[in-house]
């Protein structure tokens, strides 16, 4: 450890910090704030009444059995994504990190998806297995497959999941490649002449040394799935049919922004950031205790 | 909201730049959501107006689509940022009378204008929806339109069906669909879009059934819904039997399904008559036909409720700006403008001289079937069943019951539970927005 840098000035610190908490206090506490006092009140969409309540918003939300099935939805709907997304990720990071000649295209190319933005990656999976207009559905239904996504709950919701680990491979891929890299060779050499195949050394020495990187994603990848998904799911599905691909978030846009019932869509908004800070420090707390950073 | 405000001070510096040879000019924004055709016609409007007088410009502005115009309008409002005129679509109407302080009636401003405001001179019909109980008109109906029958003439030649006879009832049009698809004339038999508005609302105005109590809504904001009455059961439980072997196929909650019959999978189709211009852009050979009705309806058919949109006007502006609106809401209620409207995008002429001036020019001989949506309309004197729904959050209760219909579909349900369902859940979430 080098010596604590100190600053001679005693305002500088917080004047070099100052632009950070800006920005968080205009684009984070200042909303948050908002909706935790709407979360409160009873009003009507122009702001012409409203009336406090107290945590009469709550009570009706936690009660409501939509509330819990957008729970079930998003619990499903994250982990399949989370998982699916880091898994082959890892797979395809391990098989780039194989290839010699041309290793740099390959790595590129996987990348690209990332650039995509969620509606738009939404939109391409639509154009290829909406019923009405898709390729991949026409050919899916006229193979005698009976694909529906506007009807059958299952099969939007493997829809969402597929477009949504779609597009979060690359960045997975991006990382594990890096933390690939990070490994000693000569780590995987030893166990090699030590007569350890390729299995026994991945799950032995790469994955356990992956670790740091894999409990990052495994964070970024569980925010991504309850938040940046909502494009996705608004583009593919809308939520539906009836309520399959509802997850919390687009539960909070439809009843906020679509129904116009500002306080039940504030309250939900709040339980949201308790259980998303909740699962961050779970994740923190539990979790990385078995992480070693090299 | 920080981008909005942005966004708006940019274009307010450059209006300002690019008037200020001109100060006497006071500007009005009118928000809409039109798209496409539709869009083209806005912007005509407009240009048109501003060139035809020199104190008041109109300016447009396209916010999205129908919801989030609506949203865009509240958050402005709440932002006190109103634009002079927004576009509500037909079920955001129970969501702005609801908030009578935040909207200037649209006959106080008429009449601002100079001249004496005269409701005769609009389509009843119209006029009725976006009044208020007591008779006060809210809004500037806009686009207005109203669904009818579409179908394929060269699907209805190969199954051996009548080309120049489109099914009337619903019996039919399902026994139609059926000949369709046993003969492998096409993949589909019947489609539809917006279920909720053919299916409940118009099919509760048509075959003159309740909707839901205090006459759908009109005459009071605490409505209990009726849809689950044996006459939607028995409709909505032949449409669920068809679609399970795709005589019947859905598309969607909005108008998804109108992709299904430009593409030809399905022969037979109901549609806004506003959907009009995609159809004959997809040279189809298609015909028209009237809403279908109930034959075991008592009165069937009666008369259909308006869709499309209205124009509402924000409070709080100055009474120059209101003359501007008022200028321009008659600058848009001329004989040749509305007459001109309805022609070319298939929705109905506001006043009753573009309707005659309309008939008067031959119109409707040379392209028949395009007077089908105001006859629907006017045919009847309308009742309390038939004057159109509204509930201040339709919008909601329209959700709901796509959900329903769609777990219907899937063989979920039967078409009784699904009404049920719709019915109990809507009820719950009326009385919440009510504030009961």
């Amino acid at each position: 450890m080098s010596p604590r840098v100190t600053f001679p000035n005693k305002l500088l610190p917080y004047l070099l910090l100052a632009p950070q908490l800006a920005i968080t206090i205009v684009f984070f506490y200042w909303p948050a704030s908002q909706a935790l006092r709407q979360s409160l009140l009873r009003e009507d969409p122009f702001g012409l009444q409203s009336t406090f309540v107290g945590l009469a918003n709550f009570r009706r939300v936690l009660n409501d059995p939509n509330y819990i099935n957008a729970v079930q939805v998003t619990v499903i709907f994250s982990i399949a994504t989370a998982f699916l997304a880091m898994a082959l990720a890892l797979l395809l990071a391990v098989m780039a990190d194989k290839i010699i000649r041309g290793r740099g295209i390959y790595r590129t190319l996987l990348i690209w998806p990332y650039a995509v933005a969620p509606a738009i990656a939404g939109m391409l999976w639509l154009f290829m297995f909406n019923p009405a207009m898709g390729t991949f559905a026409y050919m899916l239904r006229s193979a005698g497959f009976g694909w529906d996504p506007l009807l059958n709950g299952p099969q939007a919701m493997t829809l969402v999941i597929a477009a949504a680990a779609w597009k979060q491979i690359s960045y997975n891929f991006l990382f594990f490649v890096a933390g690939l890299q990070a490994i000693p060779k000569t780590l995987i050499e030893a166990a090699a002449i030590d007569g350890a195949g390729e299995n026994k050394r991945f799950w032995t020495i790469v994955f356990p040394l992956l670790a740091p990187t894999t409990f990052f994603l495994l964070v970024i990848n569980t925010t991504y799935a309850f938040f940046d998904t909502f494009g996705i799911i608004h583009a593919v599905t809308g939520g539906g049919p009836g309520k399959a691909t509802e997850t919390l978030v687009y539960k909070v846009y439809n009843d906020g922004f679509v129904n116009l019932i500002l306080g039940d869509s504030a309250a939900q908004s709040v339980i949201l950031m308790i259980i998303v800070i909740a699962l961050t420090a779970i994740q923190f707390r539990y979790v990385e205790k078995k992480v070693h950073y090299g | 909201m920080k981008t909005y405000g942005l966004a708006a001070g940019i274009a307010a510096t450059f209006s300002i730049l690019s008037t200020s040879s001109a100060l006497a000019v006071t500007e009005i924004n009118w928000w809409h959501a039109m798209t496409g055709a539709n869009n083209e016609v806005v912007e005509t409007l407009s240009k048109e107006f501003n060139e035809s007088q020199s104190d008041y410009k109109v300016v447009p502005v396209f916010k999205g689509t129908y919801p989030e115009t609506l949203n865009a309008g509240i958050a402005a409002f709440r932002a006190n940022q109103a634009p002079h005129i927004i576009q509500v679509f037909d079920v955001g109407t129970g969501v702005m009378m609801a908030a009578e302080g935040a909207v200037k009636p649209v006959a106080e401003i008429l009449s601002m204008g100079g001249k004496q405001f005269d409701k005769s001179q609009y389509l009843p019909g119209i006029v009725a929806y976006y009044s208020k109980p007591d008779g006060t008109m809210l809004s500037f109906p806009y686009n207005s339109s109203s669904p009818i029958l579409y179908y394929n003439k060269d699907i209805f030649e190969k199954a051996g069906l009548d080309v120049d006879n489109p099914p009337k009832t619903w019996p039919e049009v399902f026994e139609a669909a059926k000949k369709i698809k046993s003969s492998g004339a096409a993949q589909c038999g019947y489609t539809s879009t917006w279920l909720t508005w053919i299916h409940l609302e118009n099919f509760a105005a048509w075959n003159n059934v309740s909707y839901g109590t205090n006459e759908n809504g009109l005459a009071s904001t605490d409505v209990e819904l009726k849809i689950n009455a044996p006459i939607y059961a028995e409709h909505f439980q032949q449409i669920a039997d068809l679609a399970k072997d795709d005589t019947f196929r859905y598309g969607g909650r909005t108008s998804e399904a109108k992709q299904l019959f430009l593409s030809g999978e399905c022969g037979i189709f109901t549609e806004s008559s506003g959907g009009l211009g995609d159809v004959i852009k997809s040279g189809l050979n298609y015909g028209l036909g009237q809403l279908p009705y109930e034959p075991s309806a008592e009165g069937a058919p009666q008369n259909t409720t308006p869709g499309g949109a209205s124009l509402w006007v924000f409070g709080g502006k100055s009474d120059e700006e209101y003359q501007a609106v008022a200028a321009f809401f008659n600058f848009l209620s001329q004989t040749d403008i509305q007459a001109r409207l309805h022609q070319v995008s298939g929705y109905l002429p506001v006043t009753l001289e573009a309707y005659e001036a309309t008939k008067e020019s031959g119109f409707y001989e040379k392209n028949p079937g395009r007077e089908i949506p105001i006859q629907q309309m006017m045919g009847k004197e309308p009742t309390e069943n038939s004057r159109g729904v509204r509930l201040v959050n339709l919008p909601q209760v329209r959700d709901i019951q796509n959900e329903e219909f769609e777990k219907m579909l899937a063989g979920q349900q039967t078409a009784q539970q699904a009404l049920d369902n719709a019915v109990s859940r809507g009820n719950a979430a009326i009385q919440q927005a009510i504030g009961n």
